[in-house]
C-alpha cells in the first residue's frame, strides 16, 4: 500500500497538542572496542529530543559527534544499545518496516545505482516503496524538473556532477513522498551554486509541510534553514534551541560597526556593544569629526559565535577537520 | 503507543521488493551482452577442451556441462553484484526500503537465478540439438535446473556477505567452485572416485545437481532423483538462513 492512501499516523503524544515526528529518549550506542586494546567508543551518548512535525530540524557537531550514527539508529540500519527511539509515532526497536515507508534518507554519499540512468533511479526508488505504477512516470519527471536534471533524464547516474548526483539522491529519498526525510550533510563538497539550489529545494520542502531531519557542519546553512537547531559533541546534546534562542543565549550585546576613512583614504573599523544602538551610533560618529563615513553596521552575536562559546571548537576547525576526512 | 502492521501489507511490500530488486539487478548488470556471451562460452570452451581429449563420452558430459553452467551462470556476478552494492553504498538503499532482509536477499538471488537459467537454456537448446532428446523427463529436468539455481544462488550471496571487496568475492567464489569442478561429478563420476574423496563429494552441492540433471536426462540409472532434490533445498536453506544471520549482524 502507497503511504498517501494510508490513514494518517496517530502520532499525537499525551494530551494531543504535541506532535512529534522525533522521539529520542536516552538514545545510546556503544560500539565494541576494534582490536583487543581498544576501549568501546560511545558514539551517541544518552541523547533526548524530539522533532516536531513540519519543521526543519537541524543537528549540528563537528565530525564523529554521532550525527550520522543517530540518524542510522532512527532508520533502522543501527541497532541502540540502550534509550529508545520513536520516528512518527513507531518505535524503532519493533516497528521498524512502518517507519521505513514513510521516511526518505539520503546518506552523506550519493549512493544511486551508476548503470540505471537519472529517471530509472528515481522509478525504482519508487518501485522499492509501493508507488503505484500509473504515477511513477509523472513524479519522476516531477522530480527531475524540480532538482534541474529534466535534461539528464536518460543520462547514467555515472555520468552525472557532483552536485547533480547529490541532488539526484535526495530526489529519490523524497520519491515516495515520505512524511519525513533525513538528509544527512546534503551540500558537503558542493560548489557555491549546486549548494545554493538545494537549500532553496530544502526551504521548498517546509512549505510542503515535510518533516526535514538535516545534519550539517556548516553554521550558516543551519541559521538560513532551521526551525530549531540541536548542538552535539561527543554524542552529546550540548544545546537545542532556535536559531534566535540560541544565539540569545550567550552574553553578548548587539552592536555597531562603523568604518572610517581618513584624508589618506586609509579605513579604520570601530565597535561598541550595546542594547541602545541608536546611542552607540550617535556616539561613535561624534567621535569620528574629520573622517569620512564608508559605513554603519549593526553586529549580532551568529550562530557560529555560540558554537564556538558552547563547544570551544572553532567554527574554522570543525570545516578543516571534515575537508580533511574528504 | 506502538500500532501494528498487518502481517499481510507486511508480505506484499516483501514480495514487491524482491521482484523489483531482482529486476532492477537484472537491467542493471546481468543482461549485457558481454555477460550473456561470456555465460554461454564458458561450457563450450569446457565442452571442446573435453571433445579434444575424448570424442566419443560428449553425450555423458552433457549433466556436468548443464550442471557446471548453471553454477557459475547463477553465482558469479551475483557475489559480485551484492559485494559491489555493499561497497558502493547503495546496497543500503536496500536496507532502508520497507523489505525484510530475507526478502531483499530473495531478490538478489532472484537476478542470479533467471541469469544462470537463462544462459542454461541457451546451452540446453544446442545441447538437444546436437544429442537428440530421448530418455528427457522435462519435469524432472525443470525440477532439476530450479533447485540447482536456487542453491547456487544461496552459494553467491553467501559469499558474497563473508567479503569485504569485489576481489575477495571473486577469490571465495572460485576457491569454493574450482574443487567441485573436479569433484563433483562433472568429468569423473563420483562413484569411480577414491571413497575419501566420495566423502568430499558428497559435501558439495554441484554433486547433487549434476546427479539430479543426469538422472532427468535419462542417464543416471538407478539415482535417486528426490534425495539429489532434497539434498539441494537442504544447502540452499543452510546458505540462506547463514547469510541472513551474517548480514543482521553488521547491522547491529
Amino acid at each position: 500500500m502507497w503511504i498517501a492512501e494510508m490513514p494518517h499516523p496517530e502520532i499525537i503524544a499525551g494530551g494531543g497538542a504535541i506532535v512529534h515526528a522525533v522521539e529520542v529518549e536516552g538514545l545510546t550506542k556503544v560500539y565494541p572496542p576494534a582490536g583487543k586494546t581498544g576501549k568501546p567508543l560511545r558514539a551517541v551518548d544518552g541523547l533526548s529530543f524530539a522533532v516536531a512535525e513540519g519543521e526543519v530540524f537541524g543537528f549540528l557537531g563537528p565530525n564523529g559527534a554521532g550525527k550520522t550514527t543517530t540518524i542510522r539508529m532512527l532508520t533502522g540500519l543501527a541497532r541502540p544499545t540502550a534509550g529508545s527511539a520513536r520516528v512518527l509515532g513507531f518505535d524503532v526497536g519493533s516497528a521498524i518496516t512502518p517507519i521505513k515507508k514513510r521516511i526518505g534518507v539520503a546518506p552523506e554519499a550519493s549512493n544511486l545505482y551508476d548503470e540505471l540512468s537519472a529517471r530509472d533511479n528515481l522509478v525504482f526508488a519508487m518501485q522499492l516503496y509501493g508507488v503505484p505504477r500509473p504515477e511513477r512516470g509523472p513524479r519522476a519527471n516531477q522530480l527531475l524538473a524540480r532538482f534541474g536534471l529534466a535534461e539528464k533524464r536518460d543520462a547514467p547516474f555515472a555520468s552525472l556532477s557532483r552536485g547533480m548526483k547529490r541532488a539526484l539522491t535526495i530526489a529519490a529519498a523524497l520519491a515516495h513522498r515520505p512524511q519525513l526525510v533525513f538528509l544527512d550533510e546534503p551540500t558537503t563538497g558542493l560548489d557555491v551554486m549546486s549548494a545554493r539550489n538545494l537549500r532553496r529545494m530544502i526551504a521548498g520542502l517546509r512549505e510542503e509541510g515535510v518533516t526535514v531531519f538535516l545534519t550539517t557542519h556548516y553554521l550558516e546553512e543551519a541559521e538560513r534553514l532551521c526551525d530549531r537547531v540541536a548542538i552535539i559533541v561527543q554524542g552529546r546534546l550540548v544545546a537545542l534551541d532556535t536559531v534566535d534562542g540560541l544565539k540569545a543565549r550567550i552574553n553578548r550585546k548587539p552592536g555597531i560597526e562603523v568604518i572610517l576613512a581618513d584624508e589618506q583614504g586609509v579605513t579604520e573599523t570601530r565597535g561598541i556593544e550595546s542594547d541602545d544602538i541608536a546611542a552607540a551610533a550617535h556616539s561613535m560618529l561624534a567621535g569620528a569629526a574629520g573622517r569620512r563615513l564608508l559605513a554603519i553596521n549593526t553586529v549580532r552575536p551568529s550562530l557560529e559565535d555560540v558554537f564556538v562559546e558552547l563547544t570551544g571548537l572553532s567554527a574554522q576547525a570543525m570545516l578543516q577537520e571534515k575537508g580533511g576526512k574528504g | 503507543m506502538s500500532r501494528s502492521t498487518g502481517g499481510y501489507t507486511l508480505l506484499t511490500d516483501d514480495l514487491r521488493g524482491l521482484v523489483y530488486i531482482g529486476w532492477k539487478d537484472l537491467r542493471a548488470y546481468y543482461l549485457k551482452p558481454p555477460n550473456i556471451s561470456w555465460g554461454i562460452l564458458l561450457p563450450f570452451a569446457f565442452m571442446l577442451a573435453f571433445a579434444m581429449r575424448n570424442p566419443g563420452g560428449l553425450r555423458e558430459l552433457v549433466p556436468g556441462l548443464l550442471g557446471l553452467t548453471i553454477l557459475f551462470g547463477t553465482s558469479s556476478m551475483e557475489a559480485i553484484v551484492i559485494t559491489f552494492e555493499r561497497r558502493t553504498g547503495a546496497f543500503e538503499r536496500l536496507l532502508l526500503a520497507p523489505v525484510r532482509l530475507p526478502a531483499l536477499l530473495a531478490g538478489k538471488m532472484l537476478g542470479g537465478m533467471i541469469f544462470g537459467l537463462t544462459v542454461t537454456l541457451a546451452v540446453l537448446v544446442v545441447v538437444m540439438i546436437a544429442f537428440g532428446t530421448d530418455g528427457v523427463n522435462w519435469p524432472m529436468l525443470f525440477l532439476a535446473l530450479l533447485f540447482s539455481a536456487v542453491a547456487f544462488a544461496a552459494l553467491g550471496a553467501f559469499v558474497s556477505v563473508t567479503v569485504k571487496e569485489v576481489f575477495e568475492a571473486q577469490t571465495l567464489a572460485n576457491f569454493i567452485r574450482f574443487p567441485m569442478i573436479f569433484l563433483g561429478g562433472v568429468f569423473l563420476p563420483v562413484t569411480s572416485m577414491p571413497v575419501a574423496l566420495q566423502v568430499v563429494a558428497r559435501i558439495l552441492p554441484l554433486t547433487y545437481a549434476v546427479e539430479a540433471l543426469r538422472a532427468a536426462l535419462g542417464q543416471g540409472a538407478g539415482s535417486l532423483l528426490g534425495v539429489d532434490l532434497l539434498a539441494l533445498f537442504a544447502f540452499t536453506v543452510g546458505l540462506f538462513l547463514a547469510t541472513v544471520w551474517l548480514l543482521a549482524r553488521r547491522l547491529a
